[in-house]
């Protein structure tokens, strides 16, 4: 159920970190993806400050679960290389402190069950210590977003929700209602993990988003290529790409290089 | 009976998966209610539960059995007479029929023992749906019986070689696909859990078990039984049996779950008794989890029980006290499945065969003259491998 402190947040008249950072200018902005503590807890960090300093708006960080049911392949693997490395929510947040200490802001995407698991109060304040702009919680829709979405609010954290092309309009108020930092569009119906085609129908669903919100719109699922991001240019504000990054990393090739070629076709 | 309020059985339940299939639940919710309210549907469910089911199943009074045990009652809900073997086809049929009045092509499932695997597998050949089904590698080796009935009846078998490559990944992996397919495909759960409105649809679908059996009960002499006794993996033929005996104060109502090597060892599937409260597969319920909220793996000779979750109706009856939960081992299982084999001519699954098990502490307990119940919910051709590796 909705409940009353979520609906409060809609009008705010300072616009968040992400926000700012999110908004596009004349360029698309990139978000990448990595997973916290893969391929090892050492390496993520090198590779996260890496990646914040290489020209994108913000970083996302994963917290693995077991059983991640919105991941494609890629992220399940490197999501269950980080756990038998031994990472878990402290670990990630961790990850999180010293990839933030960078200046980009950094938004943590893992399902309930591990925040649950820590105590949702707990992990709200503690990702606001480490400098955590904003969260992501796939398997959270608004409907039972509350208290947890109540607590990250009152830390000061960003709650981003996702839209998807099945949303119906009445739903698609209720979570741009509830969003701050960005609105998340999933432009595909499926899991995450690179496609070739960006779908037809998304342009429209990021435009259906504005019609409810004044907040950057970010697109993802699906968008690896410097093509898509040309495509997205002019329509969205970001586009968030996870599963290439990964797959670079889990190669042991240096994702920057990528991010690079993404960048110069954000322009 | 508990009431859910949008989709809660006190603080279990909810939706906790991806926005994608948000509109799917809705949509599903929706028809559920209008199919549930028509008296068309009813009659067609009806038709097919007397005809391709074979409903009503008999209630079969085991008497060597209950000899065996000092001279208790023991009476059978006879699910394993059910057509395809066991209770699932129940839920399978009706949800085929709401397939068809969602106007979808395609249907997935997951499956453990195979049981739903089968049933469902089956609905699609009666009904003319394309049919998808996960199945762990693990299980797969040790139901290899099913995997085959399931291809001859025209179902595309999916090995699942995620984690544990048992139910909970094929789990996963249907939803996933679920999740890219939403638009054409229906998703038939094989047990009372996943999101709303999943649980509480699936009781209504399974609750004719016990609605049959109170009244068998109760014809043969006119009271009711002592205790109603129901194997708990997911939990569906459970919840099926004790829905019609909630109100019956007087009536004991015990879940068995897979203690598999002994609930302190580390290796079974006994959620109510194991576990804690966590989102597993969209619902918040008991959960076989670590401290930092990691799925745990499991371990119980049935397939069927191995399952690290449970329908979140069965985590309210469990914190109201109205049904006790327990697990039995491996090893008692496999005696209680060749003890009810060699005495009465019936060749249980291993899924009820922990719930056979139970039934025979209690007897002792109750002594003679005691009024037990158990649901036998599938019959064992399928375990015979498992107990031949015993």
């Amino acid at each position: 159920m909705v409940s009353d402190t979520g609906r409060a947040r809609g009008a705010r008249s300072t616009r968040s970190k992400l926000d700012q950072a999110l908004r596009a200018d004349k360029d698309l902005k990139l978000v990448a993806y990595i997973m916290g503590g893969h391929p090892n807890r050492k390496r993520s960090i090198e590779v996260g400050k890496k990646l914040a300093t290489s020209g994108v708006a913000a970083l996302e960080i994963g917290i693995p679960h077991s059983d991640p049911l919105a991941d494609g392949p890629v992220i399940q693997r490197a999501g269950q290389a980080a756990l038998e490395h031994g990472i878990n929510v402290e670990g990630c947040l961790e990850v999180a402190a010293a990839i933030a200490a960078e200046g980009t802001p950094v938004v943590l995407m893992t399902y309930i069950n591990p925040i649950l698991a820590y105590d949702p109060r707990k992990f709200a304040a503690e990702a606001a210590q480490a400098g955590v702009a904003g969260v992501i919680v796939p398997d959270l829709p608004v409907e039972e977003s509350e208290p947890v979405a109540g607590w990250l609010r009152s830390a000061s954290l960003d709650t981003i929700f996702m839209v998807s092309p099945t949303t119906s309009a009445h739903r698609l108020q209720s979570i741009c209602e509830h969003s701050s930092g960005f609105v998340y569009c999933v432009t595909v119906t499926g899991i995450t993990g690179a496609r070739k085609e960006i779908p037809a129908g998304m342009k429209e669903l990021i435009q259906q988003v504005r019609s409810h919100t004044e907040l950057p719109v970010a697109a993802g699922f699906g968008i690896s290529r410097p093509e898509h991001m040309k495509a997205l240019r002019g329509t969205a504000d970001a586009a968030v790409v996870g599963s290439a990054i990964v797959a670079e990393i889990d190669k042991g090739s240096d994702p920057v290089k990528l991010v690079k070629e993404l960048l110069k076709a954000c322009r | 009976m508990s009431h859910p309020e949008r989709g809660r059985f006190g603080p279990y339940g909810g939706q906790y998966v991806p926005e994608t299939l948000m509109g799917a639940l809705e949509e599903l919710e929706d028809v559920w209610h209008e199919a549930k309210a028509d008296t068309q549907f009813q009659l067609e469910l009806a038709g097919h539960r007397r005809a391709f089911v074979g409903r009503p199943t008999p209630l079969y009074s085991a008497t060597r059995l209950g000899e065996h045990f000092g001279g208790a009652h023991i009476h059978l809900k006879r699910e394993d007479l059910c057509h395809t073997g066991a209770h699932k086809l129940n839920n399978a049929v009706g949800q085929a029929l709401l397939a068809l009045r969602m106007g979808k092509k395609r249907i997935i499932a997951e499956t453990g023992a195979g049981q739903h695997g089968v049933a469902v597998a089956t609905v699609c050949a009666r009904f003319g749906f394309e049919c998808t089904v996960y199945m762990g590698t693990e299980d797969m080796r040790r139901q290899s019986m099913n995997v085959r009935r399931m291809k001859l009846l025209g179902a595309e078998v999916v090995e699942v070689t995620a984690g544990t490559k048992t139910l909970k990944d094929a789990t996963s992996e249907a939803i996933r696909d679920w999740v890219t397919n939403v638009r054409t495909t229906h998703y038939i759960i094989g047990s009372v859990v996943g999101p709303h409105p999943y649980p509480e649809m699936v009781r209504d679908l399974q609750r004719v078990i016990g609605d049959e059996a109170r009244e068998q009960y109760l014809s043969v002499d006119g009271k009711l039984p002592d205790v109603v006794i129901a194997c708990v993996g997911g939990g569906s033929n459970a919840i099926g049996v004790f829905t019609a005996f909630l109100d019956d104060k007087d009536v004991a109502l015990v879940g068995v779950e897979a203690a598999g090597e002994g609930v302190r060892t580390g290796h079974h599937a006994a959620s109510l008794v194991g576990g804690r409260p966590g989102v597993l597969h969209g619902s918040y319920s008991y959960v076989l989890q670590d401290r930092d909220g990691q799925i745990l793996p499991t371990h119980s000779v049935s397939a069927g029980l191995d399952y690290p979750g449970v329908g979140p109706e069965h985590a309210f009856l469990r914190d109201a006290e109205r049904v006790e939960y327990v697990a039995v081992t491996d090893k008692d299982a496999i005696a209680a499945f060749k003890l009810c084999t060699r005495l009465e001519g019936i060749m249980p699954a291993l899924e009820p065969a922990h719930a056979l098990h139970h039934a025979g502490v209690m007897a002792r307990e109750y002594g003679p003259g005691g009024r037990i119940l158990v649901c036998l919910s599938g019959r064992g051709d399928k375990d015979m491998d498992s107990i031949d590796g015993v």
